[in-house]
């Protein structure tokens, strides 16, 4: 029979993997997670169920349907708490998973060759850093979505969610419904950019009403909880001792850059965050999946990458949104599943909704006037506590135009995280900062080989250990 | 006229070459495909090791650069000023164990050869090695500390040896390729191709590591050198517990052999910054870098005999890199006899980071005619042990 591993639950993973066993395939689904659903459908754990996750997330009926569908069909194999840690290409392609909790004992490793494997690994928000974004109370706007999703639990009091795009509304809505009083959102894209983003050849978007429906609802939240909306305004500075106390909010100028003498403080016991989003590309580069050169993985109509078998949907092939995430995690999950063409409805969709994707970069992509706000003792890597300043000084005096060569004598991105925290950015301030404004190696921030730590104890091979053993006694 | 030079390759090799080179009074420009300290220099542990050498030329060569190592980092550190990042020079010495009974013998041997060649190592108790390095599995059979093993970071001395070739009088090409050789009215080299133009030269120095090979044929020759690829694996940060570089000794059975087979032997340190590094393997699978799991657990494996409180250590990274693999196991520094006006600094497996500047200044002293620091004939391609080699590939 057939098999096709996917990677990620979320709701790519979860639309290809109802879609691969429609077409015959078995399936089985990897999350590091123990819930299904992802980040999007993040909710409360099955033992403390709540009457409220259908107000807290958008398509909760869809969600539900979905897995319980998957649940209940044998021929589903549902791993939770399945970590990817390594994939290998040179002899097929084979999925190395470590199973268990991550701070329990040891954890068991186990290893697929699917004929198909379909990478959903979702993206993360990224957050450009600050002055004092490293205080307690600083919050990336994913890590308050979680915590309000996840476990109800208020990030703050008097809270300012500020960053770039949509994602800011949700934030913001989370935030409301556990009682925190947001005392603005702040987006930094001006007015005028987000409405040339956005109108761009309106009648595109007529076919994604859902789409607009969902921002719509979250714009209703906003009006219902009271909460300004200010654009061209950031957070660029966070103030306070053991943690934050006030912020520094500046209006800037279109490309980002802030404006001398428009600063104001204001006091607040929290503050999230959020830039956008990253896709996590670790395990698709370790697949050897070609990249575009705005960073997404390459896929065809059949949602197929540069490496033969292996399939990428959901927002590693370009920040969509939920919508376009399930049209090519059907797309992708049929073909997975060995189908030949079809899926006629989800190809529209996904041409539907890759507009919009394009309409969000548009409207509220990073601009690079932000690097006005760092100053030279700002943390920009956070595990290994490298300064702005360092990065800067360390490729004036090497004038290295060499990522790995910056990353390994400054040690930014070189810590617990992997990168996944600072690596766009600090591959943006050296890029900034070298000789040639711009970086000469092909080094990629995600390339990460082991893509997830585990324990040396993990990786070590046991068996190889006791035959070592064995053969020594009879030397 | 001043001489000129040309250096093809800008890892720590090259970067090495063209301080010594530029420091003698030639004029050297430094020619990179990609950025310099990008390819195997950085992707390799910044040893400085006399352990796991036997007697021989590569020994007198790795003595040689003990003794200048701390004395070229002072210099390097006053050149280039405190702004420039930390070289982390550290003479921590090494620790070879024996963990078998059948092992103990050889590497007992093999260190009175040692120190027979003016290697300082001292055999020493269990306990005593279990003093130097309390967490070490205490069922080892016998041990050796090599005080003068040290370590440093490669890829920062690396940038310092050209930052200082620079402020020599040094340029740098980065991203430029060798397209072909440019030949006097005898046949003998004058300069390079580039795919940016023309560089005339009266030497040029290949010093392009494990891709030497490459660029020898784009220039008209051939040597033997080939990939040997090792990988590294590196723990999250801990409070330190392992002091020393320490190995099994079956390491220096896996460096001197030909096996082109995966082996893989244990080599545990910890860095300044905290992190723990564990090697290595040796393997020739021509230049392909994909990951290789049995590869890596077959290290963590071997690690764990020596340390077995690392299981629960986190492995954040591991990296592979190319080792420049010689088949009569000497690095490859002289003029090339075939081909007048080409030399060639490269071969030195996995030895390349603690031999640069030695190796450099080796180089300097031939091209420049002065009177060098050890004698460089067997070091030379026209050696006698290279010659089938050479042939083979010709």
């Amino acid at each position: 029979m057939r098999q096709v591993v996917i990677v990620g639950a979320g709701p790519a993973g979860l639309a290809a993997a109802r879609a691969a066993r429609g077409a015959g395939a078995d399936v089985v689904l990897l999350d590091s997670s123990d819930a299904l659903g992802g980040q999007f459908w993040r909710h409360l754990p099955e033992s403390r169920p709540s009457q409220h996750e259908k107000r807290l997330h958008h398509g909760w009926d869809r969600f539900r349907e979905l897995r319980d569908s998957l649940e209940a069909d044998p021929r589903v194999r549902i791993v939770r708490g399945g970590q990817v840690w390594a994939i290998e290409t040179f002899a097929g392609v084979a999925v190395h998973v470590v199973v268990g909790e991550s701070d329990g004992a040891l954890r068991d490793r186990e290893v697929f060759a699917p004929d198909a494997l379909v990478l959903a690994t979702g993206a993360h928000d990224r957050t450009l850093p600050f002055p004092g974004w490293d205080l307690p109370g600083v919050f990336t706007g994913g890590a308050a979505q979680a915590l309000a999703k996840g476990e109800r639990i208020a990030v703050g009091q008097r809270v300012i969610v500020a960053g770039a795009g949509p994602f800011l509304l949700p934030v913001a809505q989370s935030l409301a419904s556990t009682g925190s009083t947001v005392l603005a959102v702040l987006e930094a894209n001006s007015a005028g950019s987000i409405i040339r983003g956005w109108s761009r050849r309106p009648w595109e978007l007529i076919p994604a009403s859902g789409k607009g429906m969902e921002l719509v609802g979250y714009a209703a939240g906003q009006l219902r909880h009271r909460i300004p909306y200010r654009t061209g305004r950031a957070v660029v500075a966070a103030h306070g001792t053991d943690r934050v106390e006030s912020v520094t909010v500046a209006a800037l100028n279109a490309d980002w850059s802030p404006i001398p003498g428009s600063e104001q403080r204001v006091e607040v016991d929290a503050v999230c965050v959020s830039h956008g989003f990253t896709p996590r590309l670790e395990l698709a580069v370790a697949a050897g999946c070609d990249l575009s050169g705005e960073g997404f993985v390459v896929v065809d109509d059949d949602q197929l990458t540069s490496t033969p078998g292996v399939y990428a949907a959901g927002e590693i092939t370009g920040i969509g949104g939920v919508d376009l995430a399930i049209a090519e995690g059907e797309i992708a999950g049929r073909h997975a599943g060995g189908a030949l063409g079809g899926a006629a409805s989800a190809r529209r969709r996904r041409r539907v909704f890759t507009g919009f994707a394009k309409r969000i970069e548009a409207a509220h992509g990073i601009k690079p006037g932000w690097t006005g706000w760092l100053t030279e003792p700002t943390i920009v890597c956070r595990c290994e506590e490298v300064t702005c300043g360092a990065i800067r000084q360390a490729a004036r005096t090497t004038r290295s135009e060499s990522l790995r060569s910056l990353k390994l004598t400054t040690r930014a991105g070189l810590g617990i995280c992997q990168g996944r925290m600072c690596g766009r950015t600090v591959e943006d301030l050296l890029g900034a900062a070298s000789t040639e404004g711009s970086l000469q190696d092909d080094a990629s921030p995600h390339r990460r080989p082991i893509a997830f730590p585990l324990r040396l104890g993990e990786l070590a091979d046991p068996t190889r250990q006791l035959e070592h053993e064995t053969s020594k006694g009879t030397q | 006229m001043r001489q000129r030079a040309v250096v093809i390759g800008a890892g720590i090799v090259g970067s090495a070459a063209a301080r010594s080179l530029a420091k003698a009074g030639l004029d050297v420009v430094v020619v990179d495909r990609s950025a310099p300290a990008s390819g195997t220099t950085a992707h390799g542990e910044g040893n400085l090791l006399v352990s796991d050498k036997a007697p021989g030329p590569e020994l007198v060569m790795a003595l040689a650069a003990a003794a200048a190592w701390p004395g070229l980092v002072r210099e390097l550190e006053d050149e280039l000023g405190e702004e420039f990042p930390p070289l982390e020079f550290e003479a921590k010495g090494g620790l070879v164990v024996a963990t078998t009974e059948q092992g103990a013998g050889p590497l007992l041997a093999f260190a009175s050869r040692q120190r027979a060649a003016g290697v300082d190592a001292r055999e020493i108790t269990v306990e005593d090695a279990l003093r130097l390095e309390p967490d070490l599995n205490p069922a080892i059979t016998a041990a050796v500390h090599y005080p003068q093993d040290s370590q440093v970071q490669p890829v920062a001395v690396s940038e310092a040896l050209l930052a200082s070739a620079r402020r020599h009088g040094a340029t740098v090409m980065a991203t430029t390729g060798i397209v072909g050789p440019i030949l006097g009215g005898s046949g003998e080299l004058v300069g390079v191709r580039t795919d940016r133009g023309e560089l005339r030269a009266d030497a040029v120095v290949v010093a392009a590591g494990p891709w030497s090979g490459e660029v020898a044929r784009t220039l008209g020759v051939s040597v033997p050198v080939r990939p040997r690829r090792g990988m590294v694996l590196v723990t999250s940060r801990m409070p330190r517990r392992i002091f020393h570089k320490v190995y099994d000794a079956d390491y220096v059975g896996a460096v001197g052999s030909d096996d082109a087979s995966l082996q893989t032997s244990s080599v545990v340190e910890a860095t300044e910054s905290g992190n723990v590094l564990i090697g290595s393997s040796r393997q020739q699978l021509g230049f392909d870098d994909r990951l290789r799991v049995d590869t890596i657990s077959a290290i963590a494996t071997k690690a764990l005999r020596l340390f077995p409180f690392l299981s629960e250590q986190p492995v954040i990274r591991t990296y592979g890199g190319f080792r420049p693999y010689m088949p009569d196991h000497l690095p490859l520094v002289g003029p090339d006899h075939r081909l007048a006006g080409l030399w060639h600094a490269t071969g030195h497996e996995g030895a390349g980071i603690g031999l640069a500047p030695v190796t450099g200044d080796l180089l300097a002293a031939m091209i420049t005619g002065t009177e060098p620091l050890f004698d460089p004939a067997p070091y030379a391609p026209s050696r006698p042990s290279l010659a089938p080699y050479l042939e083979a590939v010709a």
